[in-house]
């Protein structure tokens, strides 16, 4: 379970550096725990667009509540948690 | 009107020159890592930095290294100004935005496809609330620079300047920057042509 979170948050990191244009940001760079949004990153609401496509790109999943989105994209490792909670939902 | 270079920079093969002085050298030969290089050794916490495209990076450490120990020199902020110019606009974030529309279009890279976010950047970072007009010319056309910004002055726009080039496509980059003021402090370098030229060699 721990190994399979450790792999989807780094395989989150990389698709979060691919998808915003980080282009000098390496995935060591991106603590699991660190805000992404105004500190740590310095992501802003146009980042949070592009985190919605990811969702739906790589994991096909949609936000369907927009008020969930400051929780779900506090930080990698809530964005994981939110990526896992809904495949089990899925079965 | 007497006018004055009190600061410049030049970045282009891996190194910052400030004041004819190697200020910072890297080994980095890939424009984005030599750009984070140049972050890194300016310890600031600026997490604007890392959205920023290759061609903003590049104008906001010319900025950085040009206005160090010298910003308490901007007396009135409010008319202080920044002319800029390069050849090729924001091309190389243009192309990268072209490709993504084949997929998903990218806002994220289409708030940076223009040169002029290179002159909002610096100013929202440093204050400036001056004048601010980027060219897109040619070559850097020295004289040209030199003669709008005394314009500048004379007309009472600006009450210091910063100027120059800014140049990115690829891995190609160039940027050379002067603070202008009426005021000798710092470099002490009289405004002429002559001098711009021989800080850019």
């Amino acid at each position: 379970m721990n190994n399979n979170m450790d792999n989807l948050m780094a395989e989150l990191k990389a698709q979060i550096i691919e998808q915003l244009n980080l282009q000098e940001v390496q995935p060591g760079d991106i603590d699991n725990d660190q805000p992404l949004f105004r500190e740590g990153l310095g992501l802003d609401s146009i980042d949070a667009l592009e985190l919605i496509v990811l969702l739906q790109q790589h994991y096909n999943i949609k936000l369907s509540n927009p008020a969930d989105g400051p929780e779900v994209f506090y930080s990698v490792r809530s964005l994981a948690e939110f990526i896992t909670a809904e495949r089990e939902k899925a079965g | 009107m007497s006018l004055y270079i009190t600061s410049a920079v030049i970045i282009r093969n891996q190194t910052v020159r400030k004041n004819g002085s190697v200020a910072f050298q890297s080994s980095e030969t890939n424009v984005h890592l030599f750009l984070r290089a140049i972050y890194d050794y300016l310890e600031v916490s600026y997490t604007r930095f890392h959205k920023m495209d290759a061609l903003n990076k590049l104008g906001w450490a010319a900025a950085e290294f040009l206005l160090q120990e010298i910003e308490s020199g901007f007396v009135d902020k409010e008319s202080a100004g920044i002319v800029l110019a390069n050849k090729s606009s924001s091309l190389d974030t243009d192309e990268r935005f072209l490709e993504s529309t084949k997929s998903v279009a990218s806002p994220a890279l289409f708030v940076y496809t223009l040169p002029n976010i290179v002159l909002g950047e610096i100013c929202i970072r440093h204050g400036l609330k001056g004048e601010n007009t980027f060219f897109v010319t040619p070559n850097f056309d020295i004289t040209f620079m030199h003669d709008y910004t005394e314009q500048l002055f004379e007309s009472e726009a600006v009450n210091a300047c910063i100027i120059g080039w800014a140049e990115q496509y690829h891995e190609q980059y160039e940027a050379a920057f002067y603070l202008v003021q009426k005021s000798s402090m710092g470099l002490q370098e009289p405004f002429t042509i002559k001098a711009l030229e021989k800080l850019y060699e």
